[in-house]
């Protein structure tokens, strides 16, 4: 770790040299990142591979943490202000602030041909710029510790089971096992999107605008409901926090008090450290409603912003970091799922020898391609992100005790409509 | 032992044990596990490896499963304590694990592999501390820098506003003039309202004066406290006007009274308005977070922050970077305990 | 005793020594503010001294807090005054709509009215409970004691830690893994999920910020009780008082002075509080520990579409409420005070 850390010192310390050597005082980018995992030692690691190639550039990365890019950056950005370029996950609600890229970069028809799926994600509506790449793409879909399967003598259901049949199957482990939390759903509306799309949930009217409370979203919400109140699920996740803060169970599950985790494939390269040896563990795929077995994506991408004074050398650096080599050995680091069309296809050989991980990784590549036309709809939609605040606010109220279901639709459906007003004045 | 026996019955005077002392002792020894034994915990768990950390029931010390080099493997094996069938206990690797078995061997003759189901294993644990969550970070981030820029706001805010607070409250508690009991009303006014409800409202102020993204941007808005003001005016009230009607018969100018008669007097309330102050500025948040966009103007506080993603926080290097943080006002109270303590309760803030 | 005192000597040496330039500076200031004595007279001195501070207090706080009302009244999701659009007291009617005020769920904006609760509630307990165990540890403290110093430390660390330091310590306790029911598993009890139970939730985030605040107040308090005199302690053994009533006669009312600074700061720090108890809990379970100063944050910066119109009223009202507040216990004191003074 230190010799790598020299190393890389060194080699930034000669590329500096040798922009000195070269030319005027090279051009300086900050670029804003947050870290879940090893992701920022990663690019600071291509970063300096990047400044040795291009002399004249300088990139600071700035690591910051996730409430920067959602609380501040907006802010920052709306006075003109801010980095020039950034990661952000909130890809569609900020697109009026990216730079575009279309002319800038070397060759747009590699963009267009394999990032073509994820453009509309961070594209104001109606456009066709070209504003950054996906550093990963997500999707949400269930862990199971396999261990505990085993030792209960229980069969892991198909893949085709329902989501009923599953909260039967982890009961009966959690109970065999003396296990305090059978099921565990991340405390986020985005987590909780997916499943009730399964169940027929339509989320998006016809005119585009929410249309949230149908009997599919009912579905799931009551079952969400009723899972707390036989001990499916446990209050500490859903009922522990308030408004739209998120809560995990990543670590109970990495203490194996969990049986089933539904949360996403970015844990992936977590669990490998903090489960390491203890049990067995694997991402399965999504279980079924009556309309769909699916999970949702989602994902984080790089953007240049607008407002950079050097559009010309934001845009090299990008073109660089999403041609297919760089890329490439980033996502095999990250253990991160490719947003790349190239390299999806050809498949990526991942850093680890653990097989629970390898396996999961395989899982969760096999979910993208069975995700519903909706699902795959949800990440370019302008209210996605008002529709999933206001449902975690209010369920998490159900959980709590505090509202009926009836009374959390009503108080739903009526958050949306405040905010949609309020965005539209 | 004699020694700790007085030590422990001295008392209020007199002989016998009053129920008080025995009510004060429990009080002192309650307080000393509540209010020191969390600050132990937290040093303590600052050692522990991620995995470690999420442990339960969760241990005192770091420990970490011993390993041992085992010919044959090139990756140490980690050591475990077994009880086979027949009651015995030995010392085995676990070479690998499938399902609820595990196959393992004894470290002298590795090549025999004996299957052992995993409810009678135990690992075989060291204490180890895992220094790597303390120079990791430093490795990574540029805490230094991020110290330095702690240190400097903190003293810097702390200067100005004692300067601007005790010359404020020498005008509002030592002159008579139009318009003090407005000014006085809108001090106190505003003592209550909490700096996060202006945020917004203040971001536009300092982009507007382009002080965002400089360290000054955190500075200025903090220096003007009210509760500063209010303090210092209470205690210079006390300060009896005789002696600023002396030195005006010896043709003191009055910024000559402020600076040479009524700020020596007031140091004790002064003293008290310094420590606030250094407490607050090293351990604001909120603020610097919203004004400071590089790297390299984070303050502590913030570059603390930086551990926590959008899905994981990774709490090893939180925990660590937090002592870290609290290192330098430990060191600071610890010299100067007796000096603080002293000087706040000589204070008498009344 | 002696040894203290030098301690101090050293300290003040020290403290010259820092204070060198600053005297330096304060003789070059002096000229120009001679001069202005001459020109403008006392008045002018006056606001010569008030002047940085209140410049600084101008535009820092009060401008900020009159754009605050400027806001209340627009609506809109950008984020600057001149992109908002006016909407009158809109923003005012939807946070007081309520078909019965006693009752949150049955109002518009709930969650403000559950924080108003959570808030009013915990003001009361928490000033109440951090003023009596002060003053409980206070009267400790100011015992003939071994070690004195040490004891004071103890109780007064915790004051110098950062409010998110001290959430994320008792966090690490308080969690289903923690220590709290590590011990009590130990103990043969069954463990208990304390951020969850609603009851318990509001019990540990009173419970932090007593922790985290006490010695600060103990410290104004101990202050207080080592400014009266031995004598009047003396006099009353002699008399064979009980001590309780050497408490309540004597050590209280000499105690008052300090009792209300305490008092108010403690107020003041409880009805903004929020970072502590944000990280602990996040205003959970549910809406059980949601305050006001949470509620306004996440209103107007945390959601998706920022509606700074409805958390600036929201923030308008509760200023109001404060200032009043503050207003009546300042003139109270004042009144007091005059009265003793006669």
């Amino acid at each position: 770790m230190l010799r790598k850390t020299t190393l890389v010192a060194a080699l930034a310390a000669t590329a500096s040299f040798g922009a000195a050597a070269y030319a005027q005082e090279p051009v300086e980018l900050r670029f804003m990142w947050y870290s879940d995992g090893n992701e920022g030692d990663v690019m600071a690691d291509l970063l300096s591979r990047f400044e040795e190639e291009n002399p004249d550039i300088k990139v600071v990365l700035d690591n910051v943490a996730y409430t920067v890019i959602r609380d501040q950056l907006p802010v920052q950005l709306e006075a003109g202000q801010g980095p020039d370029l950034a990661r952000v996950t909130t890809l569609k609600d900020l697109a009026p602030h990216w730079l575009d890229l279309r002319d800038l970069v070397e060759d747009a028809s590699y963009w267009e041909e394999n990032f073509g799926n994820y453009l509309d994600w961070m594209r104001p509506e109606g456009s066709d710029i070209i504003p950054g790449y996906m550093t990963q793409l997500t999707v949400t879909g269930p862990f199971v510790n396999r261990t505990l399967f085993e030792q209960a003598g229980v069969e892991l259901p198909g893949e085709d089971a329902t989501w009923d049949e599953w909260a039967e199957a982890v009961k009966q482990v959690a109970e065999d096992q003396q296990i305090p939390i059978p099921l565990a759903m991340d405390r986020s509306g985005h987590r909780f999107t997916g499943p009730a799309i399964s169940m027929g949930a339509g989320f998006i009217g016809e005119d585009g605008m929410p249309a949230v409370i149908d009997d599919g979203f009912k579905a799931m919400a009551e079952r969400i409901a009723r899972w707390h109140e036989d001990g499916t699920m446990s209050p500490e996740i859903w009922g522990s926090v308030s408004g739209t803060t998120y809560r995990g169970a990543n670590e109970e599950f990495a203490n194996a008090e969990v049986v089933m985790y539904y949360s996403g494939s970015w844990q992936i390269a977590q669990f490998e450290e903090t489960i390491g040896d203890a049990f067995d563990w694997a991402a399965v795929p999504n279980p079924c409603g009556p309309a769909a077995c699916t999970g949702l994506p989602g994902g984080a991408g790089v953007v240049g912003i607008k407002y950079t004074e050097h559009p010309e050398e934001v845009a090299r650096l990008i073109d660089w970091l999403a041609s297919e080599p760089v890329l490439k050995e980033f996502y095999e680091r990250t253990l991160f799922l490719p947003g790349h069309k190239g390299l999806t296809e050809a498949g990526l050989d991942y850093q680890s020898d653990n097989p629970n991980v390898k396996e999961s990784l395989d899982t969760f590549v096999g979910a993208v391609g069975n995700l519903a036309p909706l699902a795959n709809r949800m990440p370019s939609w302008e209210w996605a992100n008002v529709v999933y605040f206001a449902i975690i606010g209010r369920l998490g109220q159900v959980v709590a005790g505090e509202l009926s279901l009836e009374e959390a639709y009503s108080r739903i459906e009526d958050d949306i409509a405040q905010q949609v007003e309020e965005a539209q004045r | 032992m004699s020694g700790i026996a007085t030590f422990l019955t001295r008392r209020r005077g007199g002989a016998s044990w009053h129920f008080t002392d025995v009510l004060a002792w429990i009080w002192l020894l309650a307080g000393l596990l509540l209010m020191f034994g969390p600050v132990v915990w937290l040093g303590l768990s600052s050692f522990k490896t991620r995995a470690a950390l999420s442990e339960f029931p969760p241990t005192l010390l770091p420990y970490e499963t011993s390993v041992v080099e085992v010919e044959g493997f090139d990756e140490p094996l980690p050591l475990y304590r077994v009880k086979t069938e027949d009651g015995e206990e030995r010392l085995l690797v676990q070479v690998r694990r499938i399902g609820t078995v595990a196959q393992m061997a004894d470290p002298e003759a590795p090549d025999e592999i004996i299957r052992v189901p995993l409810v009678a294993r135990e690992p075989v644990r060291e204490v180890r501390l895992a220094t790597e969550n303390y120079s990791t970070p430093f490795e990574r981030y540029n805490f230094l820098r991020y110290f330095y820029n702690s240190v400097f706001v903190t003293v810097v805010a702390t200067i100005i506003t004692l300067i601007f607070n005790s010359m404020a409250a020498f005008a509002l508690s030592k002159y008579q003039f139009k318009g003090r009991t407005a000014v006085l009303a809108v001090i106190l006014a505003t003592l209550m309202v909490p700096l996060s409800v202006i945020i917004v409202p203040l971001f536009s102020v300092i982009n507007g004066l382009n002080l965002f993204n400089s360290l000054w941007g955190v500075i200025l808005p903090t220096v003007a406290t009210p509760t500063g003001v209010f303090l210092l005016r209470q205690y210079m009230l006390t300060i009896p006007d005789e002696l600023l009607e002396a030195a005006r018969m010896d043709h003191a100018s009055e910024w000559k009274i402020y600076w040479r008669i009524v700020l020596p007097l007031a140091m004790p309330a002064v003293a008290v308005l310094a420590i606030f102050s250094v407490m607050w500025r090293w351990n604001d948040f909120l603020w610097p977070l919203i004004v400071l966009s590089d790297q390299e103007l984070y303050t502590l506080q913030v570059g603390l922050n930086s551990f926590q993603g959008e899905l994981n926080v990774q709490w090893h290097y939180v925990l660590a970077m937090t002592v870290v943080s609290m290192l330098p006002v430990v060191v600071i109270f610890a010299f100067l305990q007796r000096f603080i303590t002293s000087g706040i309760a000589s204070t008498g803030i009344k | 005793m002696t040894a203290e005192a030098r301690h101090e000597t050293a300290g003040e040496r020290l403290a010259g020594l820092l204070l060198a330039p600053v005297r330096w500076g304060m003789n070059l200031i002096d000229r120009p503010m001679t001069w202005l004595q001459r020109r403008l007279g006392l008045g002018g001195v006056a606001a010569a001294f008030l002047a940085p501070n209140l410049l600084v207090f101008g535009i820092f706080v009060l401008f900020p807090m009159m754009l605050n009302v400027a806001y209340s009244f627009t609506g809109g999701g950008a984020l600057f005054l001149n992109n908002r659009v006016f909407v009158g007291t809109l923003q005012y009617e939807t946070l007081l709509s309520c078909r019965d005020f006693l009752d949150a769920s049955s109002c518009r904006e709930d969650r403000f009215w559950r924080a108003v609760g959570n808030t009013g509630f915990f003001v009361i307990v928490q000033v109440a409970a951090l003023v009596l165990i002060s003053l409980a540890t206070a009267l400790v403290l100011n015992r003939e004691m071994r070690a004195r110093g040490f004891w004071r430390a103890v109780f007064f660390f915790p004051v110098l830690l950062s409010p998110v330091v001290v959430a994320l310590i008792w966090k690490w306790i308080l969690q289903r893994n923690g220590l709290l029911n590590a011990v009590l598993v130990e103990l043969s009890f069954e463990p208990t999920l304390w951020l969850v139970n609603r009851g318990w939730a509001m019990f540990w985030a009173i419970f932090l910020s007593i922790w985290a605040h006490l010695g600060f107040y103990t410290l104004i308090l101990l202050a207080g009780l080592q400014a009266i005199p031995r004598e009047l302690y003396e006099a009353a053994e002699m008399d064979g008082a009980p001590s309780w009533r050497v408490l309540t006669r004597i050590t209280l009312p000499l105690l008052w002075p300090n009792l209300v600074v305490v008092i108010l700061l403690a107020l003041i720090r409880a009805v903004q509080v929020f970072d502590e108890v944000f990280v602990l809990t996040g205003g959970g379970p549910g809406t059980a520990t949601l305050f006001l100063v949470q509620y306004i944050y996440e209103t107007g910066l945390a959601q998706q579409v920022r509606n700074l119109g409805l958390a600036s009223a929201a923030s308008i009202l509760m200023a109001a409420v404060l200032i009043v507040l503050t207003l009546v216990q300042l003139l109270a004191s004042a009144w007091r005070e005059r009265k003793e003074q006669r």
